[in-house]
């Protein structure tokens, strides 16, 4: 890493109607440097980024790359100025190959037609010498999603870029394939590259970033080397205040047995069997927590608890009824509430309003409606008191869901589950794509949850969350239960059964 | 709830902002549909002027001369007559020709009524089309379920004579309206149970009441007796028929089938706005997903709405029979549109009650005033055998734009999604300040 600045960014100001979303904000990145720039949703990092890509025009300041004064009107400009994005959701065509991805647009070509050989030969030099390795022939669709981002990654160094945004790029990759992209990043660094590292996840820029950059409300609050900075000062950097980054609990009260499963084996929707053999227990007044690498079986176990998809054989027992052939309308019935893991997708409806997103489950019911017909203004009210109570910000009881942010998204589908009363909660992956106020409002929510005596039964990816949340922790590996622990446990320990009791090597 | 802390909260900017969001959105509801209509009349005039001749001054002046007809051919006039004489157009004041199809001969009148016949028809096949499409389904049977409800309309018309007149006309509604809903029923529970695309089942359920229809009337057993060299049905009995209130009896005059459409509009809205059905539908519609997460049970669904839409256009045949045609030769039946012409209505529509029945309007005036009503203007400057493909020809465009902007807001939302911002992006915005 040099002195030399491959960028400079001097007072960027950009305004939206009603809000200023970049206000005088500086930034600038060392030719061979991994610089973070930390905030938290909303805080104005992907719109600095995309005035950088030539995506919005500032309203003022001013952009110097390699010393030189640049101004660019489209992403284009920005390419050609050796500027690479790779965005959170991959802009790839899964039916053609990856070597036909990369050089979409700047294809090589023989007599007017595409040299498909040549591509894929120049692909192939740009990943051995980056340690990108990835099958250029291979179909998008048939790749994973840590490969696709490689793919992306590509397709930006063979456009020649010396300068890579990453937009929260581990926000879909699993820990290990997260790790494989840090050996990428440090080997890009080594190269004499310079990479925009976005997130809001401070254990990553710790371990990664050599410079960190913290924006909160459109502003720059302060730019650090790593050395010095630590979770507690980057957290308050990025909230304004001091942030619990570890939840405190009290020890558990459990009582009842509220959710049972017995010998449980639930098939996916391509029929192979995801759920071999699952019993488990939670109690009133207990979190247990479910480990495991993602496609081990968490979402086909929710399902069946939750009545989503069908259970091949065993049972589900919720507060001492049992559910065989349960319905969703059954398990809501019964008390079970439920934040599932993909809140856009299952969690709400987008273009409904808040107030009709709250209503989901029980619009059929009273205060609701009655014989069929429905009291919108009735909804409107929970709505203003759901939004009041749980600190829903970004829009009214009319605001279409989808106009929220994640975190709001969130709070509004957590809103609703836990005012519906019930008596197991099934938290899937409750706070993922979250920044850390957020998380530590969920975390303290669940707890607060817990303690009045709900069953908790939560599942996520992220170890820490199990770990500082969770009373008891179940590993789930290939569809069965490959741990249990009570209290004290290594994170090594529930890493090595997570991944089947294997080597972590061999992953 | 907790000892989570609560937040002082006021309408800050950023829900201002949304507000005036929403406003805009509900503005651009009325635009677009507005720009896709002036483009698709611009496009059609091209044709008319290509179909001139004379210098470009001369063309451009008779394709407006065209409109102007096709305007009168649609009995829009009558609403000069109306504002300018304190008779109020009932009687008539203002006579362009004789019409011996109306009292006094108002042609006029007789054209507007013409017009709102067409109209009480589209707006049932357009409603058909946009209640499917508010579960997410592309009804493309209109054609075949208005057929279905034409035919046993008819035969509870003919069958059941000598019953006293309200009964017989309920009978006989309900029958063709339940009709129409399980014929496009068959295609939901198709789709329900072993996922056959709506989009398939209905194009052959299409055929089928095309064919079916083709011979009950032409030597099957709906067939008049008294006539048997003629394919065609027996009339209605007089029992069955709507009660006309404009027009002479017998002429085609307006019957009461346009209050029943604007009961089907008003029932549309309250149905899918104020009811549980309703709220499923339109759960189910934007995301199935999140429906069956609710608690919604998504099949039950797909079968209830298609059967909802298919009574629209059951009722759609039910009136028309009743109301004007009272028999349907089997000739008559391949040159029946209006279930097609309900797609374009919907879509133009944008699915919702209110533009449905202000595209009805449109197409209805179009449908009537480029055929017989053009043909009682004097001098039409479109020659009469080209007229009618003027309509054609704007229903094309109209579906074109439409089915362009769709596409255009699947882009929108593909790059939403996928947070590749444009500079009116309003999401991000919200992102910004959230």
């Amino acid at each position: 890493m040099s002195d030399e600045l491959i960028l400079e960014m001097r007072g960027i100001r950009k305004a939206f109607p009603g809000v200023v979303a970049n206000d005088n904000v500086s930034f600038d990145v060392r030719r061979g440097e991994v610089h973070a720039l930390l905030g938290e949703n909303g805080a104005g990092k992907s719109t600095l980024m995309n005035i950088l890509y030539g995506l919005y025009r500032p309203d003022g300041g001013e952009i110097r790359v390699n010393g030189k004064a640049a101004s660019f009107s489209s992403a284009r400009e920005a390419i050609q100025a050796g500027i690479g994005m790779v965005h959170q959701h991959f802009m790839l065509i899964p039916v053609m190959t990856v070597a036909e991805n990369i050089v979409l647009g700047v294809e090589p070509k023989k007599h007017l037609l595409l040299d498909e050989s040549g591509a894929e030969q120049r692909v192939r030099e740009i990943s051995e010498r980056f340690g990108l390795a990835v099958d250029p022939t291979a179909l998008v669709s048939d790749i994973t999603v840590g490969q696709q981002q490689r793919v992306e990654i590509l397709k930006a160094l063979y456009r020649g870029a010396d300068l890579l945004i990453l937009d929260e790029p581990t926000a879909v990759l699993t820990p290990q394939e997260a790790g494989e992209l840090f050996q990428i990043i440090k080997s890009l660094q080594t190269d004499g590259k310079s990479i925009i590292f976005i997130s809001h996840k401070l254990n990553e820029v710790l371990e990664i970033a050599d410079r960190i950059t913290v924006l909160r409300r459109g502003k720059t609050i302060e730019t650090v080397p790593r050395k010095g900075a630590t979770e507690e000062s980057l957290a308050r950097a990025m909230v304004g205040r001091d942030v619990l980054l570890h939840v405190e609990k009290t020890a558990a009260k459990p009582g009842d047995v509220l959710l049972a499963a017995k010998e449980l084996h639930v098939l996916d929707d391509r029929g192979i069997e995801k759920v071999r053999g699952v019993s488990l227990e939670v109690r009133a007044g207990e979190i247990v927590g479910i480990a495991g690498v993602d496609g081990n079986g968490q979402t086909e176990l929710i399902d069946a608890i939750t009545g989503l998809q069908k259970i091949e054989s065993g049972s589900v027992t919720i507060a001492g009824t049992q559910l065989t052939h349960a319905s969703a309308r059954a398990a809501l019935d019964l008390g079970v509430g439920h934040i599932p893991e993909d809140r856009q997708r299952r969690g709400l409806v987008l273009e409904f309003s808040v107030a009709e997103n709250i209503a989901l489950h029980d619009y059929a019911k009273r205060p609701d409606a009655r014989f069929g017909w429905l009291f919108p203004g009735r909804m409107t009210n929970r709505a203003k008191r759901l939004i009041n109570d749980f600190d829903v910000r970004g829009g009214g009881p009319s605001t279409p869901a989808g106009a929220l942010s994640g975190g709001n998204q969130q709070k509004l589908v957590a809103a609703r589950e836990i005012d519906r009363d019930p008596k197991i909660l099934i938290a899937a992956q409750p706070t993922r794509g979250l920044d850390v106020g957020a998380i530590e409002y969920l975390h303290r929510r669940l707890i607060a949850e817990r303690d009045k005596g709900r069953a908790i039964l939560l599942i996520s990816l992220e170890l820490d969350e199990i770990l500082s949340l969770s009373d008891r922790i179940l590993v789930l590996y290939e569809g069965q239960i490959a741990g249990e622990h009570t209290g004290e446990v290594s994170e090594e320990q529930i890493g090595l059964e997570m991944l089947g009791g294997r080597e972590r090597s061999a992953a | 709830m907790s000892d989570v802390p609560v937040s002082h909260r006021q309408p800050g900017p950023v829900t201002r902002f949304a507000l005036r969001l929403a406003r805009l959105e509900g503005a651009s509801a009325v635009l677009v549909p507005l720009a896709t209509v002036i483009l698709a009349f611009l496009m059609g005039g091209v044709v008319v002027f290509a179909t001139q001749h004379g210098g470009i001054g001369t063309r451009v002046h008779n394709t407006l001369i065209a409109y102007n007809q096709i305007l009168d051919g649609a009995g829009i006039n009558w609403f000069g007559h109306f504002f300018r004489h304190p008779c109020l157009g009932f009687i008539p004041c203002h006579i362009a020709s004789t019409n011996i199809h109306f009292p006094g001969g108002d042609i006029a009148a007789y054209n507007l009524s013409q017009t709102l016949l067409q109209t009480t028809t589209l707006v049932l096949t357009g409603l058909a089309v946009a209640f499917a499409f508010r579960c997410g389904m592309f009804n493309i049977g209109g054609q075949g379920q208005y057929l279905v409800g034409l035919i046993v309309a008819n035969w509870i018309g003919v069958d059941l004579a000598g019953m006293s007149t309200l009964p017989h006309i309920l009978i006989a509604i309900s029958a063709a309206t339940l009709a129409g809903a399980a014929w496009a029923g068959i295609a939901g529970v198709l789709k329900a149970t072993v996922g056959a695309h709506e989009v398939i089942s209905t194009i052959m359920l299409n055929w089928i009441a095309f064919w079916g229809a083709s011979w009950l009337v032409g030597g099957g057993p709906l067939q008049d007796p008294t006539n048997p060299f003629d394919p065609t049905s027996s009339a209605v009995a007089n029992s069955a028929r709507l009660p006309a209130f404009w027009g002479t009896p017998n002429f085609q005059a307006l019957d009461i089938s346009v209050f029943i459409a604007i009961g089907a509009l008003v029932t549309f809205w309250v149905l899918l706005n104020r009811t549980t059905v309703g709220y499923e539908v339109r759960a189910v519609g934007f995301n199935p997903d999140a429906a069956a997460y609710g608690g919604i049970n998504v099949k039950k669904n797909l079968i209830r709405a298609m059967a909802i839409s298919g009574a629209f256009a059951g009722l759609a045949g039910a009136v028309d029979m009743l109301g004007y045609l009272y028999h349907i030769g089997e000739p008559d039946i391949p040159f029946i549109q209006v279930g097609f012409l309900g797609i374009a209505v919907a879509l133009l529509g944008r699915n919702t009650a209110v533009g449905v029945l202000f595209s009805a309007l449109l197409f209805g005036g179009l449908l009537f005033g480029t055929t017989h009503g053009l043909a009682a203007v004097p001098h039409p400057v479109i020659e009469l055998q080209l007229a009618p493909n003027l309509t054609w020809l704007i229903e094309g465009f109209v579906v074109l734009f439409v089915s362009a902007e769709i596409v255009i807001l699947w882009v929108w939302n593909v790059r939403k999604k996928a947070r590749l911002p444009g500079p009116a992006r309003p999401a991000s915005t919200m992102e910004v300040a959230a």
